[in-house]
């Protein structure tokens, strides 16, 4: 029987504003809407639900307690996961290395056959969360995974490599790994059957210890985009513009 | 009996007990006239006829691999037709997807605006806090109820695509115009609106449908008015004949049946000639569904200079425009199935009558019509208009 845990992250909600707070070096988040991070960490509980179903186990989703975090959990436990967490911290605060350091900790007590994690997020400062738990926990770790499967007692992952490249791997558990995508997209469940799901499961609670930033880059400024000097066009002949480029290039000591 | 029986026999059951005359499923004489007459039943493999029979015959787990149910957007024209009285529409069609959706059979388009709707109150995935930002530059300004707190007469009920959508908005913005020149007393909820839900609901999300449902129904109960209008005759669907059920109950009224009753005060500012040959879409669920057919067409032929055309599908024989029952979030889905739109078929109807203005009074029609135009020979001298439209350029406001 596997033990699966997915560690669901949640980032703010893009489709609000993004405004810097008064330090002017993070963003404010009284008024933000955290949602799962949908194009990954929403495919890593898909994935362990495919596996669940496919191979037996059972699933453990465990989420930072931000607001949105019920609906992930009970959505989850909708989808078929088994055991839902809530993870009690000021995480709205805390960069990657702080939330792999708090997760870790926990999931150890679980003795998980394997973890899986979206490999990304689009509030990553510090490094994505994934290695940096297999880190913590002394586990190895492959990410852009986009398939898992269990076959004669072996455990292979397909890694996706930049240019439609694609590993099989045979990877000894446990082992924590960095979902891309899904073999299938996260499913749809009913309104009414995670409001049934709300009835029937129940979300544990847990503390984490206090939160340990260390270890990451210190921001130092956070900003809009701000538009750049504009762009100065060479004009000319093909010759005549090459020619200048040449030179320019030589100006800039690249040549 | 076995698992598959006990699954066949609730569909029934399901069916027979999702709407109050849904008994009258039992009286289907199996003549046809409900696929005969559906726009896409050419294309489902189980039309609604077919379906019944597979359903009498204990095969509807056949049914439910299918995937062309999905081609059904809703337009009661079967329900319409059907001799025996069936509602095929709101009961079978509407229990069948329910049943796909909770099998997960559900292609990824739908999924994207139930999902939405889930988390934002509306299927486009726009931000709630924006619900109001058409508002801006109206003048006098349209009091938002948490702002105003003050009793009003008439609560304005947006909706979702004329809220945000913006080709919509600006029909919208007209609506507003219009009912300041008539010194209406009116609000809007703003951020508290969610979507009606309708939509969703015929797609099969009937949870999602009565969450929405219940979200509203508490902004309803927190301000003081006489009445609600609408300028969606889905959200008018929803809270006239679906919303009641749920303990949320208001005098109700399109914003054309508002505008109707204020005829001769509207007739007083109309200044502006509108010289055109003008024809009117029957909205499926304004008309055919609901039986608002006169107070449209009223508001048209008070224009001066418009000369009225009907199409040869009119009235309760009108052909949707494809959005709804979901058809909205299933363009691709159903361009794949059909590589014709339903939105095709009505302008081509529209420029065979000679006229120059294609007037509609849902939001979901002022993007498909004129998505439909663009491609359409012929069309290219043809306008979509709102009624809101057409009365706020005549009264020059
Ligand atoms: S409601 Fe319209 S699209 Fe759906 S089955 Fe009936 S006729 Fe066809
Ligand atoms: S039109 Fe009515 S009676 Fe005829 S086949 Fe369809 S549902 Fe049955």
């Amino acid at each position: 029987m596997m033990n699966i845990v997915v560690l669901a992250k949640l980032v703010p909600d893009l489709v609000e504003e993004l405004t810097i707070d008064a330090s002017g070096a993070a963003l404010d988040l009284t008024f933000a809407r955290w949602i799962i991070n949908e194009l990954f960490d929403d495919h890593a509980i898909e994935q362990g639900i495919l596996l669940k179903e496919r191979s037996g186990g059972t699933v453990t989703v465990i989420a930072p307690d931000l607001e949105g975090a019920d609906d992930v959990l009970f959505t989850a436990a909708a989808k078929g996961a088994d055991r839902l967490i809530k993870v009690r911290s000021d995480f709205s605060a805390a960069n990657n290395h702080a939330v792999a350091r708090a997760f870790s900790a926990i999931i150890k007590g679980f003795q998980p056959d394997l973890i899986l994690t979206g490999v990304q997020a689009h509030n990553d400062l510090d490094g994505s969360a994934g290695p940096l738990l297999a880190e913590s926990l002394g586990l190895p770790y492959v990410g852009y995974v986009s398939g898992v499967a269990l076959a004669d007692g072996k455990f292979m992952v397909k890694k996706e490599y930049p240019g439609g490249l694609i590993a099989e791997m045979e990877v000894t558990l446990p082992a924590v790994f960095g979902i891309q995508a899904a073999e299938q997209p996260p499913r749809y469940v009913a309104v009414s059957k995670v409001r049934q799901a709300m009835k029937t499961s129940s979300i544990e609670e847990m503390d984490a210890s206090d939160l340990d930033l260390s270890g990451a880059p210190e921001i130092e400024r956070m900003f809009q985009p701000e538009a750049a000097a504009h762009a100065e066009m060479l004009e000319g002949t093909p010759e005549e513009v090459s020619a200048k480029l040449v030179a320019l290039f030589k100006e800039l000591g690249v040549l | 009996m076995n698992a598959t029986e006990v699954a066949e026999r609730s569909f029934e059951a399901k069916v027979l007990e999702a709407v109050p005359d849904g008994e009258r499923l039992r009286l289907c004489l199996e003549c046809g006239n409900c696929s005969g007459i559906c726009p896409f039943g050419y294309l489902m493999l189980y039309p609604p006829s077919r379906m019944i029979a597979m359903m009498r015959a204990d095969r509807i787990n056949k049914v439910l691999e299918t995937d062309t149910i999905w081609m059904c957007v809703s337009c009661y024209a079967c329900t319409a037709v059907c001799p025996s009285k069936i509602p095929v529409t709101p009961g079978l069609m509407t229990s069948i997807k329910e049943e796909l959706l909770l099998v997960g059979n559900v292609p990824a388009e739908l999924q994207n605006a139930l999902a939405n709707s889930q988390r934002y109150g509306n299927p486009l995935g726009e931000s709630p806090r924006k619900r109001a930002d058409w508002t801006m530059g109206i003048q006098p300004e349209v009091k938002v109820m948490a702002k105003h707190k003050q009793p009003v007469d008439v609560l304005w009920f947006v909706g979702d695509y004329a809220s945000y959508h913006p080709r919509v908005q600006s029909a919208t913005k007209a609506l507003a115009r219009v009912l300041n020149a008539l010194g209406v007393d009116f609000g809007i909820l703003g951020a508290e609106e969610n979507s009606d839900g309708d939509s969703q609901r015929l797609a099969g999300e009937r949870g999602l449908f009565e969450m929405l449902a219940e979200k509203n129904g508490r902004a309803f109960s927190k301000y003081q008015f006489n009445k609600i209008i609408t300028s969606d005759p889905h959200a008018y669907n929803a809270l006239k004949n679906e919303y009641p059920a749920l303990g949320i109950s208001y005098p109700l009224q399109h914003y054309t049946e508002f505008l109707a009753e204020r005829i001769d005060q509207i007739k007083l500012l109309l200044k502006r000639q509108i010289s055109a040959r003008v024809t009117y879409h029957d909205p499926c669920y304004l008309g055919r569904a609901n039986g608002v057919f006169d107070p449209p067409r009223e508001l048209l032929c008070a224009i001066p200079g418009v000369e009225l055309a009907e199409m040869t599908h009119n009235h309760s024989n009108s052909l949707c425009c494809g959005g709804g029952g979901g058809g909205m979030w299933l363009d691709g889905f159903q361009w794949e199935k059909a590589h014709v739109r339903l939105s095709d078929w009505r302008v081509r109807e529209a420029i065979n009558t000679g006229a120059e203005v294609l007037a509609v009074a849902c939001p979901y029609e002022p993007p498909r019509f004129e998505d439909a135009a663009k491609t359409m020979p012929g069309a290219d001298k043809l306008k979509v208009r709102d009624i809101a439209e057409l009365l706020a350029e005549a009264m020059d406001v």
